[in-house]
Order: structure tokens, then C-alpha cells, then sequence
């Protein structure tokens, strides 16, 4: 690809739109609730807004999916499970701006006609809890002054990762085991309590709410054609500016480098664990969002002092240790690609060995049941591939 | 109705009822597809993954015993892709198994073990993963859980929770960590569990077996010092025959008793004698209870429930222990066998009961515990001493070198071998009840039962739950307080149907006076000790051998049994008589819910 056709501007554009705070107590909910639930759906399909919880799937459809079907209750649930290695970015929403999620419930609440909402806090966001539950408490004041019969509670999460995926997030609502279910039937179908619900993303609900805020033709205005709008970065690793930054979504990779990096960056992991890992001859071509790398907000950097296979080997832990296990390839396959890459770098295996691995992962990737071991050959095929000889040596 | 689903499957066109699966639409135009962790019995899980199909215009296969047909799709069990796949994950199977098919129980009989030989799968592509840290499990005196040859395909879980609602299994753990286990770990023994073996016939592999005991019943075949008696249930007679190729529902009595005393058996007898005994001693017990209540207005647990099925007692002592006073007290066929063969049997043949050996050939692994209960002693010594399953006798005659299929017919030895086509259809679900009814309804109105043929329809057939009334008219005058009474059963298999029925009976609510329980789906036919596979179709086709075998009797009612006749003469006087009371009735006792 022409490199000078990827990153367009050449300059990285902040934004200001989920942080900033408001003197005035929902009244952008007071104005939107206005609208019917199709209005309401229509301007979120005219916002172009896609899940901002990794996979992107466009919000708009969700919705209308949960509210197309048949039922006498509906649900909505705020995904805080934030779980991904390297994201921070939710606990930072639900402290800094709950009202802008409580408000994006409460529309995707009158869109889909639920009454009922539930925000599935990760564990070690216990600390969250009491200040969002007063949140909640005035939200629901107004709601009553709205006459909105819609209503929130705080879910605490079990301290799995895979609780994050939609589906284990409802069974372990329903006080299950956390683990996947099959898809279809999706959530928007059969979901919390067998009813048609919606689960997104706690960026996503506080988008929703800026988008009634400014308009979608306003804020369709930022971003690409694929990825519309800006979107939080949690930025870790070897970085000058830790933290969480709001960006532009279609900038690249390399851009996003020289406004991050240390100087000396090598390798870019996007999207945390699930992510791919980009190393620096490729940031150019890269662009971040649906169209290139899509990541759910994790950004890590690494610099030439990091041993690529320490990294790798950090994640293959971490997906040991959190697949839920059901199902074959991922559980047995996680295992062989870490006891694999173990044995090919003691030299007990021969380096041919990784090709072998390889294909393991594409046999992860189309034969597992979830998320989590579809995407464990991502991390694992961009660094052994970019960084053989870390790995062999 | 819905407007039905067409498809193309491996390019040919299919059409079905929507909903229905890949899997399911496969086997409509015989293909076959491989699972494991599948079974028609269980709710889909989708987690084995060997299932996987190709579906056009999707980058990722999808699991087609979870994925239901959609208009116009275009499916491939085939492809490269799918090939490669599955071989994968057969292999990654092998890489966390314990391969040890030269001494697996299981071994020519199962899944894992045909897979990888269909797929013809290695083991140097992936390292081994096996983790022997676990012991085998050997507490229980039914179950053997093995964990280095479980594959966690869960069908035990789904067996234990969908089908018995007990819940003893669960995974625990994540990751390279999740295995199957027990509450907090225990050991097999001290777990809420009923023993019913549900969880083994569905296994696929041999993590989850009977406990054995066809050595020591080898050791006592060749001790001369011992007279080793074989009693062997009805429903044996229903599945041996598929241990050796036979198709199910194959009844095969004539060459079981040939192959059993070929094998050495000093006494080839039938259970189903002890079966017509059972049904006079309950029988005679529902009618006193029924006497108490609606004669002496005395206040006494009604209804009635069955007590054959020791799963289901074990788990009525944990579950509803507080209704223990509604079980019937009689014993089951087994343990009433073997109390009166160590006494009535000994003294008839002159035996030495010290040097007896009572060995029960059963369908099940729950007996193997009940002949294990500390009160089982009646005789004086342990009135049953090793529990085998259909598929250990199976085995046993296989290494006794006989060819089963080309043997003759032969008959029980006499003295607690013969039997009553009542007896017979004790195997099967509604086959208590029905036998009951042919003896209880005589006994109060000196009538036979009003049904064509002495058959029973409403207690037959699968249903979950079913139900028939009974009026009674034109008693036996010391009956008249029972006349015009609507005598109301129900029968039930499978404990998780036992749990809807149970919670009427807690509630003050339940409109029966009498009702059939039996712990396995389709009742004994469906054991846990049945052969493997047992699936709903292969129940019906055993129940049916056993309604043939009842039909055929010349005698089919258990107080007609000359042989049953002729031991309340000798020995036990008349139901419920001291003796019998002493020998062919039990307590039981509060088990701890968790
Ligand atoms: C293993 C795994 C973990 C996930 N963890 C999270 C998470 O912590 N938070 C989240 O919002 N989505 C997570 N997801 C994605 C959810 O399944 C789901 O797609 C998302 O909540 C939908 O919200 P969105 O459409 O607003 O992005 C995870 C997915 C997988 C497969
Ligand atoms: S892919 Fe992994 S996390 Fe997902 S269901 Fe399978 S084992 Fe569980
Ligand atoms: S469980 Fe199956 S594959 Fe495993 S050792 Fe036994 S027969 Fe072989
Ligand atoms: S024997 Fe029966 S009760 Fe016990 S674990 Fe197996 S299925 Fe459950
Ligand atoms: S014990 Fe058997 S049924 Fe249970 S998970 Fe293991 S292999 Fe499957
Ligand atoms: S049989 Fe379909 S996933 Fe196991």
C-alpha cells in the first residue's frame, strides 16, 4: 500500500468529547427521551457508532435487534468488565462521567422498551461501587421525573476475563458458571434470563449519549467512513504520556507512535492480549480502527530493551490461565503453544516446530467456540512472525 | 407451522423444520458428522468443537451439533478445512490424554478411541500435556472416576444435572486448570450422589466407569469351597445381547442362562423371581397402608412410593428426607434375592449359607452400593455380595471364551427361577406399577384388571410423566371401605421428573395414592450399568423385549408364580409376616443434603 495515502494528516487529533463535564444534570436525556424509540435507533444509525468493546459491532443494529423481537421484558447491560491487559480506559468513564453512561443506558432503555438495566462491574472495580450506586440513585430521580420506569443495578463481576465476553457475562448474571454460550441464538435474542438484550460496552453507552448531545451529523464528522467518531486510548508500556487519551479513530499507527512513543519504540501491541502486535517498520501502514487494527482502547508500547518473547510468553500465561476451558482448542491449544514456544526456545523442539504452532492457532482461530481462543493466534502469529529471532534465541 | 428451512448439505438439498440442527439435518441424508460431546439425551454444549462444518460465505467453522439450519444455507462436512480441523482437535484430545487402550475398560467402546483412529491421529505432532496428579477415584463402591482419560466433554455434568438434577459434578477450575470435579473435591463416596451411573453411560470415554468387581467373582467361581449363585435382572436379558453385536431390543434369556453356566455358576436364578416377590410384598403394603387410611382413618403417608430403584432412594435420603414415611419399606428384587437365597434357599438345598455367594447381574451401578448398605445383612451375612453390570457380565463371557451368539437356549435353575411376566417388566418404567396393579387389584376385587390382554397401556411407553386412574368397584367385602374409590399412580423416571412429583408430595399436594420412581431414564432398562450406547431409541427398543418376554409367560402375575406360591408356604407364611418382614423389608436414614 502507498504509505502516503494511510496516514493522511500526519498529525494526531485529540478530542475532547467524553471527559468534558456538564453543569446541568441530564438534560441531554431530558430532551432526547423526546424522541421514539425508532428516532432514537435512526440517529444512532446515522452516528455510524460501533462497539467500542473490541469487536465493533455496529450499536444501531443491537439495538434495533433487541427491540425487533418478540417479549414482554428486554434488558440492558453495561459491560465493565473491563478485562483486556492494558485497558483502564472504562474505570476512568465510570468515575469521571457515570452520568454519560447512565444516560446511554437509559436511551438504548427507551429504544429497545426495557425497564431493567445492569452495569456488570469488573471485581477489582468493588471500589467503584458506592459512588456509582449514589450516581445511580439520582439517575433514577430522574427517571422518575422523566417517567422513564427504567432501572439500574450494579452486577459484581467474578474476576474472569472471559466474563467479559457477552455471553459468560449473562450466564455468570444468572449465577453460572462463566462460560460462552453458543451464538446463535445472540444475546439480543435470548439473553439475560432467556430475554432479548443488549450488552455494550461502557464507552459505547457514553458515547451514545454524545451523540444525542452534539447531533450524528456532528460527530459523525470525526473519524473514517468505517470508524466513525473518537474513541478512548489507554496508553501503557514503554510511554512518555501514560494514561487515557481521547483520539480520533483512522489515525496511524506511526502518528500514534511519535505523540506516545519513548523514541525508541519497537513493537506496538493493539488491543491488548486479543490484539496484534505491530512492529515499527509496519506503524505506518497501520492504520487504527476497523478498516486497519481495530482495538478496544489497550495500547502498549514496547521498546527494543523488552524481550519480544517475554511478552509473548506473559500472554500465552494470561490465556492459560483465563480460557474458560470448555472447549478443545482453545484449552489444549493454549497449552501447546506455551509449552511449545518453552521447548522451541530451550532447543527441544526444532524451529520448524513454530510453524507447526502456527497452524495450531489457525485451528484456534476458526475451530473455538469464543472470542478468547478465536483470538489467541493474533498476539501469537505477530510476534513469532515479526520477531523470530526473539523467540529461537 | 413454520415455514421450513432449505439447505445444501455436502451439495445435497435438504429441507427441515426450522431449528432443527446441522447435526440432526445430517443424519436425515446419512451423513455423519463426529461428536463427543454430544448426546441426544443431554442439552447441546458445543464444546468439544470436533463437529465442526464448513458453512459458506462465514470465515470461521461453526459447531454443528449448536448451529441451526438458516434458509439457504450452503454447508460442507467435508472440506480441507473441516478435515484439518478436526484431525487437530482429535490430536490436541490426545495430547491431554491418558492413552492407555490395552488396559482401559473402555477400550473398543469408545469415542475418543475411534475418533483418533478414524483420523488416524499421532502422537508426536503435539507434546503431552498429561497430568497423572490426580488418582484414580475409587471411593465409591459404584462409580470410578479417572480424570487422566477425561476428555471434559461435561456429559457427565449434563447427565447428573439435566437427567438426575443432582448436580454432584462440576467444572472447576479455569484454563489448563478445568477439570470435572466434585463439591470441594471430595471423594466419590462422600459426595451427594445417588450412584445411579447416569454419568457413566453417557461418558464417552473411560474417565467415568463402574467400579469392578468381575475379578473377585472369577475368584469365587474357582474356589471349590463356594457355591456362587447368579441372579440376573430383567433388563439384562433386554441389553446383553448388544454386548455382542446383537440389536437392541434382542431378548437374549435362553443364551444368557447358557453362557452363565458354562461359565461355572453353581445356580443360574432369576431376579425377576425376587421381582414377583417384591410386588407381593409392596403390593400388600400399599393395601395395608390403603386399609389404615381409608378404614381405620389412622393418618399414614399416602401416597406410596416405589422403593426398587436404590438411586432413587439414595437420593430420596438426601432430598426429601422428611418423606422417607411415603417410601415403601419392601427391598429391592436384588437384596430380597439375596436375603432369601442365604436362608430359604440354603436350608432347601442344604447349603452352608457361610459358603454362598450371591452375585447380582444388574443394569445398574446403584446396586452395587445397595448390596453394600451396612443393613443389607438379613441373613445373617452379606445378602449380596458383588454387583455386576451388563456390560462386566458381557465382558466375563467374552473371556470365558464362549461364542454367546451360537449358543443354545437354556433355562433358570429351579428354586427362585421362575418367574411371572409381571416380573419381567419390572425393567422397564411403568413396569412396577403395572405388575402391582395386576396383583392388587385382584387381591380387592378377586377380578382381574380391566385391561385388555393383562396389558396396562397408560404406565407404558416414555412419556416423563404419566398417569392413569383406577376405579374400584365390586370389592371383595373385607374391601368394601375401597369401593368407589378412585385409586390414582403415577409413574416416573429419571430424578429430575422424581423432583417435580416430590415437590407435590412436600406440598400436601400430590393427588396419588401410589407412585412408581425409578432413578434412570426409561427405568432399569435405562441403568447406568446398561451397555453403552444407551439412547432414547435404544430404550424403547429394550423395553419392548421385555413387554414381548411378559406376553409370552404363561403365567403373568406374580401371586400366580407356583414358585412364589410354594415359598410363602415353606418359609415365609404370607406378606408382611414377621419373616418376611425380617428378611425383605428395610429402614432407611436421613442423608445430608450438600
Ligand atoms: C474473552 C472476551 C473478553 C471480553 N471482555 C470484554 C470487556 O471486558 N468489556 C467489553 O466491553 N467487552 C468485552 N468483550 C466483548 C463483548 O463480548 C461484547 O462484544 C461487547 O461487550 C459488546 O459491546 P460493544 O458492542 O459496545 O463493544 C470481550 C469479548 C471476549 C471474547
Ligand atoms: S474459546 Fe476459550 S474462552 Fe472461549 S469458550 Fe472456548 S475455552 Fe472458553
Ligand atoms: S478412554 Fe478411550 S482412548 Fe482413553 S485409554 Fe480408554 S479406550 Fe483408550
Ligand atoms: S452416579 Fe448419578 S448422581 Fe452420582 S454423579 Fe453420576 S449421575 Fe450424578
Ligand atoms: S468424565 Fe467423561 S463425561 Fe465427564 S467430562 Fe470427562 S469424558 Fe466427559
Ligand atoms: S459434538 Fe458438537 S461441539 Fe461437541
Amino acid at each position: 500500500m502507498n504509505e502516503n495515502e494511510n496516514h493522511s494528516s500526519g498529525i494526531i487529533k485529540k478530542s475532547d468529547l467524553i471527559f468534558a463535564q456538564y453543569k446541568t444534570m441530564y438534560t441531554v436525556l431530558e430532551s432526547s427521551l423526546q424522541l421514539s424509540a425508532e428516532q432514537i435507533i435512526e440517529t444512532m444509525l446515522d452516528s455510524g457508532l460501533r462497539g467500542r468493546g473490541g469487536a465493533g459491532f455496529p450499536t444501531a443494529k443491537k439495538w434495533q435487534a433487541a427491540a425487533s423481537v418478540p417479549a414482554v421484558q428486554r434488558f440492558v447491560i453495561c459491560n465493565a468488565d473491563e478485562g483486556e491487559p492494558g485497558t483502564f480506559k472504562d474505570k476512568a468513564i465510570l468515575r469521571q462521567v457515570p452520568r454519560k453512561v447512565l444516560t446511554g443506558m437509559a436511551l438504548c432503555a427507551k429504544a429497545i422498551q426495557a425497564t431493567e438495566g445492569y452495569i456488570y462491574l469488573r471485581a477489582e472495580y468493588r471500589n467503584l461501587a458506592d459512588e456509582l450506586q449514589a450516581h445511580i440513585d439520582i439517575f433514577h430521580e430522574y427517571c422518575d421525573r422523566f417517567k422513564l420506569d427504567f432501572r439500574v443495578k450494579i452486577f459484581m463481576g467474578q474476576g474472569a476475563y472471559v466474563c467479559g465476553e457477552e455471553t459468560a457475562l449473562i450466564e455468570s448474571m444468572e449465577g453460572k458458571r462463566g462460560e460462552p454460550r453458543n451464538k446463535p441464538p445472540f444475546p439480543t435474542e435470548v439473553g439475560y434470563l432467556g430475554k432479548p438484550t443488549v450488552v455494550n460496552n461502557v464507552e459505547t453507552f457514553a458515547t451514545a449519549m454524545i451523540i444525542f448531545k452534539v447531533g450524528a451529523s456532528e460527530y459523525k464528522k470525526l473519524g473514517t467512513p468505517d470508524s466513525r467518531g473518537s474513541k478512548l486510548f489507554s496508553v501503557s508500556g514503554d510511554t512518555r504520556k501514560p494514561g487515557v487519551h481521547e483520539l480520533e479513530l483512522g489515525m496511524s499507527l506511526y502518528d500514534f507512535v511519535k505523540e506516545f512513543g519513548d523514541g525508541d519504540t519497537k513493537a506496538v501491541q493493539v488491543g491488548g492480549a486479543a490484539g496484534m502486535c505491530v512492529p515499527r517498520r509496519e506503524f505506518k501502514n497501520t492504520i487504527i480502527g476497523f478498516e486497519g487494527v481495530p482495538t478496544g482502547g489497550s495500547m502498549i508500547l514496547f521498546n527494543s530493551k523488552r524481550s519480544m518473547y517475554n511478552v509473548l510468553h506473559n500472554y500465552l500465561d494470561f490465556f492459560n490461565q483465563e480460557s474458560c476451558g470448555q472447549c478443545t482448542p482453545c484449552r489444549v491449544g493454549c497449552q501447546q503453544l506455551l509449552l511449545g514456544t518453552e521447548a522451541v526456545k530451550k532447543g527441544e523442539k526444532d524451529t520448524v516446530y513454530l510453524e507447526q504452532l502456527i497452524r495450531l492457532t489457525e485451528t484456534m482461530r476458526i475451530g473455538s467456540k469464543c472470542g478468547l481462543g478465536r483470538s489467541v493466534g493474533n498476539a501469537f502469529n505477530s510476534i513469532v512472525e515479526n520477531f523470530k529471532e526473539e523467540i529461537l534465541y | 407451522m413454520a415455514e421450513k428451512i432449505q439447505a445444501i448439505l455436502d451439495h445435497q438439498q435438504i429441507e427441515v423444520a426450522p431449528g432443527t440442527s446441522i447435526l440432526e439435518a445430517a443424519a436425515l441424508v446419512n451423513v455423519k458428522i463426529p461428536t463427543l460431546c454430544h448426546h441426544d439425551d443431554l442439552q447441546v454444549a458445543g464444546n468439544c468443537r470436533v463437529c465442526l462444518v464448513e458453512i459458506e460465505g462465514r470465515d470461521v467453522l461453526e459447531a454443528a451439533c449448536a448451529t441451526p439450519l438458516s434458509q439457504g444455507m450452503v454447508i460442507h462436512t467435508l472440506s480441507p478445512k473441516v478435515r484439518r480441523a478436526r484431525r487437530d482437535i482429535v490430536s490436541l484430545l490426545v495430547s491431554e490424554h491418558k492413552t492407555q487402550c490395552t488396559t482401559c475398560f473402555r477400550s473398543m467402546n469408545c469415542e475418543l478411541q475411534s475418533l483418533s483412529a478414524e483420523y488416524n491421529v499421532d502422537n508426536v505432532t503435539y507434546q503431552s500435556l498429561l497430568d497423572e496428579s490426580e488418582p484414580v477415584d475409587n471411593s465409591s463402591w459404584s462409580i470410578e472416576k479417572d480424570t487422566s482419560k477425561c476428555i471434559r466433554c461435561q456429559r457427565c455434568i449434563r447427565s447428573c444435572s439435566d437427567i438426575q438434577h443432582v448436580n454432584a459434578l462440576d467444572v472447576f477450575g479455569r484454563g489448563s486448570n478445568m477439570k470435572i470435579s466434585t463439591f470441594m473435591n471430595l471423594p466419590m463416596n462422600e459426595i451427594v450422589c445417588t450412584n445411579c451411573g447416569q454419568c457413566v453411560v453417557h461418558c464417552p470415554t473411560g474417565a467415568l466407569t463402574e467400579r469392578r468387581y468381575n475379578n473377585e467373582v472369577w475368584d469365587a467361581l474357582g474356589d471349590p469351597e463356594k457355591f456362587v449363585a447368579i441372579n440376573t435382572a430383567p433388563s439384562v436379558r433386554a441389553g446383553l445381547g448388544e454386548m455382542f453385536g446383537l440389536a437392541p431390543g434382542t431378548p437374549v434369556t435362553g443364551k444368557m442362562v447358557a453362557a452363565l453356566r458354562k461359565m461355572g455358576f453353581d445356580a443360574v436364578l432369576d431376579t425377576d423371581f425376587a421381582a414377583d416377590l417384591t410386588i407381593m410384598e409392596e403390593g400388600s403394603e400399599l393395601l395395608q397402608r390403603l386399609t389404615m387410611k381409608f378404614r381405620d382413618g389412622k393418618d399414614i403417608p399416602i401416597p406410596m412410593l416405589t422403593s426398587c430403584s436404590p438411586g432413587w432412594v439414595k437420593f430420596i435420603e438426601h432430598m426429601y428426607a422428611d418423606l422417607l414415611g411415603h417410601l415403601s419399606t419392601a427391598k429391592s428384587p436384588q437384596q430380597m434375592f439375596g436375603a432369601v437365597l442365604k436362608t430359604y434357599y440354603a436350608q432347601k438345598k442344604g447349603l452352608n449359607p457361610q459358603d454362598i455367594v450371591c452375585v447380582a447381574g444388574m443394569p445398574c451401578a446403584a446396586k452395587k452400593y445397595e448390596a453394600n448398605r451396612p443393613e443389607m445383612k438379613a441373613s445373617g451375612f452379606q445378602d449380596v455380595d458383588m454387583g455386576l453390570t451388563t456390560r462386566e457380565l458381557g465382558y466375563m463371557i467374552k473371556q470365558a471364551g464362549i461364542d454367546f451368539n451360537s449358543l443354545p437356549d437354556e433355562d433358570f435353575d429351579p428354586v427362585m427361577g421362575e418367574s411371572s411376566g409381571a416380573g419381567a417388566i419390572f425393567g422397564t418404567t411403568g413396569g412396577v406399577m403395572e405388575a402391582a396393579l395386576r396383583t392388587v387389584y385382584e387381591i380387592i376385587t378377586d377380578r382381574e384388571i380391566p385391561f385388555s390382554n393383562l396389558d396396562i397401556q397408560p404406565v407404558r411407553g416414555m412419556q416423563e410423566i404419566k398417569e392413569a386412574s383406577l376405579l374400584l368397584e365390586n370389592c371383595k367385602p373385607e374391601y368394601s371401605f375401597l369401593e368407589g374409590l378412585e385409586l390414582k399412580i403415577a409413574v416416573v423416571h429419571g430424578l429430575t421428573n422424581a423432583r417435580d412429583i416430590m415437590n407435590q408430595v412436600a406440598a400436601g399436594e400430590s393427588p396419588y395414592h401410589f407412585i412408581e420412581i425409578m432413578a434412570c431414564p426409561g427405568g432399569c432398562i435405562g441403568g447406568g450399568g446398561a451397555p453403552i450406547p444407551t439412547t432414547k431409541e435404544i430404550r424403547e427398543q429394550r423395553a419392548l423385549a421385555l413387554y414381548k418376554e411378559d406376553a409370552g409367560k404363561p403365567v403373568r402375575k406374580s401371586h400366580e408364580n407356583p414358585e412364589i406360591k410354594q415359598i410363602y408356604d415353606e418359609f415365609l407364611k404370607e406378606p408382611l409376616s414377621d419373616i418376611s418382614h425380617r428378611l425383605l423389608h428395610t429402614h432407611y436414614q436421613k442423608r445430608r443434603r450438600y
